[in-house]
Formats: structure tokens, C-alpha cells, sequence
């Protein structure tokens, strides 16, 4: 197991190399450049040469990674193009809500997704489960900027439930049920195409449990039905499930840039797009790579989990 | 007279499919004693895992009995609730079924598995459940008891794990003990020590016996009685020596002509039944066999016989016309007489 950890991170070093690669090539090849989204109409061309030259942005691009690169290794993850202060500054202050708003979304997707798909998988071609599957379909389409906008418009606009946006009321910070009040729904909007999507999953792999023969057997003992569905089917529909976990994360990674956008919620997700929006590179490249790597690692633990559920799976 | 354990009496089981219901078994009526053992025998689907789901009430969501009364002890399961049911199930009667391979839970380990079936019916701590189980394994003849109980089913080859699932039926002293075809996924010589173990498990326990097979050499080797059934229904019965010396229905007829024999000249066919059997869906009218039947007549094609005892032997049941008509004459000569 702990060989199988080894090489499994071995493996995701150069996956990340490429990653960054990529995304160099990317950010850089987008229009315009840091210096002439922030100009100001009277700066001169030299003065604007000048800062070119500073930000080594005349380099050629091969040799920006590699100075990206290598400061990295150094642990300098450089000064943003915008504000100046130092990236890892920036991330530290903004990782915090982020994952807040993160975690709050997956367990509230998972605590309703999971008994419902189980619910719907029992009582098949029942009206609930018509209802539950159609619901989850809608959950999954349903963009989140437009459910966003809808929850805003209603609960804070026209029943002003909760507030517009952000994590705190302007002069009440830290208040616990404040910022609770804030996270609400951002995180309804962020849980909703993944419990959409995971009630589809715990649905379709409880069905293929629910017939199975050792299911019978637990019957025949004399089991409660209870258990025989949440007990014996639930830990092997488990097994399918947790793959989902790992392709959770990326979906909430995207989902969090527009959430937190729409919520003004001071997250790494809104910095993603300031940063878009000023061609912070820096910036922009640290967030891409931490995302990166939050990706693998959650494949990592997918499937670290998926052989404490399975006992025939063994890594080695 | 002493009353019978077991007492199925004209059960009829369906199930709900996408084509409309479909009945699985017609009219199944048969009793059985304790100590005893019954053999059902038929081609693949007659219905003989049906009728014994029946009893346990093991359908699943589709399956429903439809008329019929199955009592056990003197209770009638068919009336029984699901709360009530889960009481005599594992407890009073208990069932090994007929896949080896996938009757055991796969993430849960056998002890975890058998442990449960004991707390649910025995009030003993999880202790000497673990105790108990351990013991039982190795009343089934497997070696290191105390160290496969911790293991999980896939670490298990087909013939131990048939032997857990019998460790666990038997686990909490059932009084009936239905076993669907509990050798045919084995190979020879364990499907010979497990039928062996299930002998001795009777004589010590006075368990009533309920073996399901379509190999007649298991019947032969375990029943006392026999049913034989086609197509949902049960076409003979008999005490295994009748059957077997004067087997009457063309059916069982055929059934034993496709038994192998060692003398048997090599290049001498196996005989067997010509055709298939009908499909639930499109049953013939009259007697069910008669496509098949190498006897038909024409009262055949039109009448379904009816399950009737033959005059020598009370035990001895056919549902055939052709020993109608013989009964007929015979009474008719008693008549003249
Ligand atoms: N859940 C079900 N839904 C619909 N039909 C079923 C169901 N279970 C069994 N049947 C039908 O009932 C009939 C009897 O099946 P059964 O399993 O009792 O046969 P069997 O005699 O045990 O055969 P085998 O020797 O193959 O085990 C079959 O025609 C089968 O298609
Ligand atoms: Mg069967």
C-alpha cells in the first residue's frame, strides 16, 4: 500500500510538469498583457517598454517558464502583476473560504444526494423516484450562475433571507451565524449539479446491487430490510461511488470560480478571475497549479478509499 | 398419526414481468415429515427454485403467491408478515441456495456474515457467537476454522464457501432445510462430502430435508420421497425406491433414460427427451408434456390430467391420462366383478 502511495506520487510529478506547461502556454497566449490592462492613458510607450523589461515579459516564453520554474523550486511563487504583494500572500488569505465554501457544498450534497439515491434505487418506478431522478436531471443542467441569480433574486432580493453576497456583514466580521448566513447559498448552488450528479450514481449502483443473490441470502436469515439495503448493499454500492469523489473535486473546482463570482465570496475562485480579468500571471499560474494538484491528490484518495471499501482490491 | 412439519398444499406462485404475469408454479402440493428429505428433480426451469423461494418467501418484489397454503409447524407462512417472517427465517427454516459463488456478501468477512445470522436468533454475545460460528465451521469439515472466519468470501473456493453457506443454515438448529441445488456449481468428490455432511447433519438434528437438484443421482443418494415436476407442475410423486424401479409418467421415464450408465455401450446415445420445455408464456392447453410426450394421445391435447394416486401404492402419484384410463378399466373390471 504504502509502495503503491509512492509510486502513485512518482507518477503525478511529471503530470504536473505537463500541467504547468499547458498552462503557461495558455495564460500567455491569451490577448493583451498585464502591463496594457492597467496602463493609464498617460503612461508613454517607453514607460510602458520599461515595464515590460522589468516583469521579463519580453523575454522569450520558454524562458519565462523556466524562471517560473525554478523560482518555484525555491518556494518563491513570485509577486502578483496587480497588486504586487507577494502570491503566496494572496493564496493564504483567500485558500480559507475556499475551502470553507467547498466543504460546506460536498457534505451538504452528499448527506441529501446519498440517502435519496438509495431511497429512489428501493422504491424503483415509484413516483418519488420519478421525481428524484427527474429533479436530479434538472440539478445537474441547471448552470449555477442562472441558480445563482435565481436564488439571489429570490431569497435575498425579494424576501431578503440572506444577503446579496460575500462572507460578512461590512463591520461584523468573524460572527459564526453571519458568515453561516453568507455561506448558505453559495454552497446550495455549488452542491447542486454535484448531488444531482451523485443521486444519479448511488441510484444506478444501488439498482445493481439491490439484485444481487447475497442480498437474498441476508433475507433469508432473517434480517431487517433495513439492514439488507443499508448495511449489505450500501457498502458494496459504495465501491462505485467512490470513484465519484475523485471527478467531484474537478467539478467543484470549476463551479467554485463562477460561485464565488456570483457570491462576491472572497475565495480563490474570485481571485481566478481578477486575475484573468489584470493577466496576473503569477497569479493565475499558482492557482492552476494548486488546483492541479488538488485534482490528483483527490484521485489519490479515491482510490486509496476505494480498497479500504473493496476487500478484493489490494494495491501492491 | 403424527402431523408433518412441513405442508404445501395446491400453491400456485406468479410473477409480475413486462409481458404481464407469468406463473411459475401450478398447483404444488407436498408434505414432509422430520428427519425426512424430499427431492424435487426437473429440467431447468420447472420451477423448483421458484416453489422452494415460495416457502421462504423469498420472491423478491415481482414474485407473489397466488393461491396456496404452506404451513410449517402448523403456521401458515403464506399469512405470515414481514416481521413474523423474519422469525422463522434462518431460525426455523433456512435455506442454502444454489450459487456458491454469489450467495456470500463479498465486502463483509464470513464471520462478520455468520456472526450476524446467530445474534439475530440465538441471545448470545458477540463473543460466543464468534465461538459458535468458528465451531460450526468446523462441524462442516473446514480446515482452520479459526482463521477463515476472519477472511473475506472471495479468498474461499466454490466448495468452502457452499460449506459456510451450510455452516450458517444450519447454525440456528433449523427444523427445515431447503437446499437448492446445493452441489451443482461443485465438482465430484466435494459434491459427494457435502451431501455426506448434510446425511450426518440430518441423523444428528432430525432436520427436515428439502434437496433440490436435476441430477437424480443426488436424489437417489438423498431423498426418501420424490417430486418430479415439468413445466410449474409436479407430474409424479413416489418414494425414491418406487420411482426409480417403476417411474410411470413419460416424463420421469424419459429423465431416467438420460442417466448415464457404466455399461452402457460407448457408441450407444444417451437418450433424451426430445424438444424443449414450453415456455411459461405460451403453455399448451391439456397436458403440458404432450409435446414432448412419445405416448400422446388425443385426450391429451384437450384435458389436463389431474394429479391422482395409483390404486397399488397410495404414495405413488401421476398426472398422466395414460394411467387414468388404466385405473378406469380396472375399476370398470372390479364393476363386472
Ligand atoms: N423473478 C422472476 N421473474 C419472472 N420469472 C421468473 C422469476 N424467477 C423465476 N422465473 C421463472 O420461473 C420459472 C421457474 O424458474 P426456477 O428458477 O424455479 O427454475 P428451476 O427449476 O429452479 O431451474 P434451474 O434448474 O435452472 O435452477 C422459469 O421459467 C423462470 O423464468
Ligand atoms: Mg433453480
Amino acid at each position: 500500500m504504502f509502495q503503491y502511495m509512492v509510486r502513485r506520487i512518482l507518477i503525478a510529478i511529471p503530470v504536473l510538469f505537463g500541467v504547468t506547461i499547458f498552462s503557461f502556454l495558455i495564460v500567455n497566449l491569451a490577448p493583451g498583457n498585464p502591463v496594457d490592462m492597467q496602463v493609464n492613458p498617460y503612461a508613454t510607450e517607453a514607460d510602458i517598454q520599461t515595464k515590460k523589461e522589468a516583469l521579463g515579459l519580453n523575454d522569450p516564453i520558454h524562458i519565462q517558464y523556466v524562471h517560473w520554474l525554478v523560482n518555484l523550486a525555491k518556494g518563491d511563487f513570485g509577486y502578483s502583476f496587480s497588486t504586487y504583494e507577494p502570491v503566496l500572500t494572496m493564496i493564504v488569505d483567500r485558500i480559507g473560504p475556499t475551502l470553507l465554501l467547498m466543504g460546506a457544498a460536498l457534505v451538504l450534497a452528499y448527506v441529501i444526494a446519498i440517502p435519496i439515491g438509495i431511497l429512489s434505487a428501493t422504491k424503483q418506478y415509484s413516483w418519488m423516484d420519478y421525481f428524484t431522478t427527474s429533479f436530479s436531471f434538472i440539478g445537474i443542467s441547471i448552470p449555477n450562475f442562472f441558480l445563482g441569480l435565481g436564488l439571489i433574486y429570490i431569497f435575498a432580493i425579494t424576501f431578503q433571507i440572506f444577503p446579496t453576497g460575500g462572507m460578512n456583514t461590512l463591520g461584523n466580521e468573524g460572527g459564526l451565524m453571519d458568515t453561516l448566513a453568507h455561506l448558505i447559498m453559495p454552497a446550495i448552488v455549488l452542491a447542486t449539479g454535484i448531488a444531482g450528479n451523485m443521486v444519479r450514481y448511488v441510484r444506478s449502483s444501488m439498482l445493481e446491487i439491490l439484485g444481487q443473490d447475497y442480498l437474498r441470502t441476508a433475507r433469508s436469515k432473517g434480517l431487517k430490510e433495513f439492514f439488507v439495503v443499508n448495511k449489505h448493499a450500501l457498502k458494496n454500492a459504495l465501491i462505485p461511488i467512490i470513484t465519484v469523489i475523485g471527478v467531484d473535486i474537478p467539478m467543484l473546482i470549476g463551479g467554485a470560480v463562477v460561485t464565488e463570482q456570483i457570491f462576491q465570496w472572497p475565495g480563490l475562485g474570485q481571485l481566478t478571475i481578477q486575475s484573468i480579468g489584470s493577466r496576473d500571471y503569477p497569479t493565475l499560474m499558482a492557482i492552476n497549479l494548486m488546483a492541479a494538484i488538488a485534482v490528483l491528490l483527490s484521485n489519490l484518495i479515491a482510490d486509496m478509499l476505494y480498497s479500504v471499501a473493496d476487500p478484493r482490491i489490494k494495491y501492491n | 398419526m403424527t402431523q408433518s412439519l412441513l405442508k404445501v398444499e395446491h400453491l400456485q406462485t406468479a410473477f409480475r414481468t413486462g409481458k404481464g404475469e407469468v406463473v411459475s408454479v401450478e398447483d404444488v402440493s407436498f408434505q414432509l415429515n422430520a428427519g425426512q428429505t424430499i427431492g424435487i428433480v426437473g429440467e431447468s426451469g420447472c420451477g423448483k427454485s421458484v416453489t422452494s423461494l415460495s416457502i421462504m418467501r423469498l420472491l423478491g418484489q415481482t414474485g407473489y403467491i397466488k393461491k396456496g397454503t404452506i404451513s410449517l409447524n402448523g403456521k401458515d407462512l403464506t399469512k405470515l408478515t414481514e416481521t413474523e417472517l423474519r422469525d422463522v427465517r434462518g431460525n426455523e427454516a433456512a435455506m442454502i441456495f444454489q450459487e456458491p459463488m454469489t450467495s456470500l456478501n463479498p465486502v463483509f468477512t464470513i464471520g462478520n456474515q455468520m456472526i450476524e445470522m446467530i445474534q439475530l436468533h440465538m441471545m448470545i454475545s458477540k463473543k460466543e457467537a464468534k465461538q459458535y460460528a468458528i465451531q460450526m465451521l468446523q462441524k462442516v469439515g473446514i480446515p482452520r476454522a479459526e482463521e477463515v472466519i476472519n477472511e473475506y468470501p472471495h479468498k474461499l473456493s466454490g466448495g468452502m464457501r457452499q460449506r459456510v453457506m451450510i455452516a450458517m443454515a444450519l447454525s440456528c438448529k433449523p427444523k427445515l432445510l431447503i437446499a437448492d441445488e446445493p452441489t451443482t456449481a461443485l465438482d465430484v468428490t466435494i459434491q459427494a462430502q457435502i451431501l455426506e455432511l448434510m446425511k450426518t447433519l440430518r441423523d444428528e438434528s432430525n432436520t427436515a430435508i428439502m434437496i433440490i437438484s436435476h441430477d437424480l443421482g443426488v436424489i437417489a443418494e438423498m431423498a426418501d420421497t420424490v417430486l418430479v415436476m415439468y413445466a410449474g407442475e409436479v407430474v409424479e410423486e413416489a418414494d425414491v425406491f418406487t420411482l426409480f424401479d417403476e417411474p410411470k409418467h413419460p416424463y420421469t421415464l424419459g429423465l431416467m433414460k438420460s442417466i448415464p450408465h457404466l455399461e452402457t455401450e460407448s457408441e450407444e446415445r444417451l437418450a433424451s427427451i426430445p424438444g424443449t420445455v414450453p415456455t411459461l408464456q405460451n403453455m399448451p392447453s391439456g397436458c403440458r408434456f404432450h409435446t414432448r410426450c412419445p405416448y400422446v394421445m388425443e385426450q391429451c391435447l384437450k384435458e389436463k390430467p389431474k394429479l391422482q394416486g395409483l390404486d397399488e401404492k397410495m404414495g405413488h402419484q401421476v398426472r398422466c391420462w395414460l394411467y387414468e384410463e388404466e385405473q378406469k378399466s380396472e375399476n370398470r373390471e372390479e364393476a363386472v366383478l
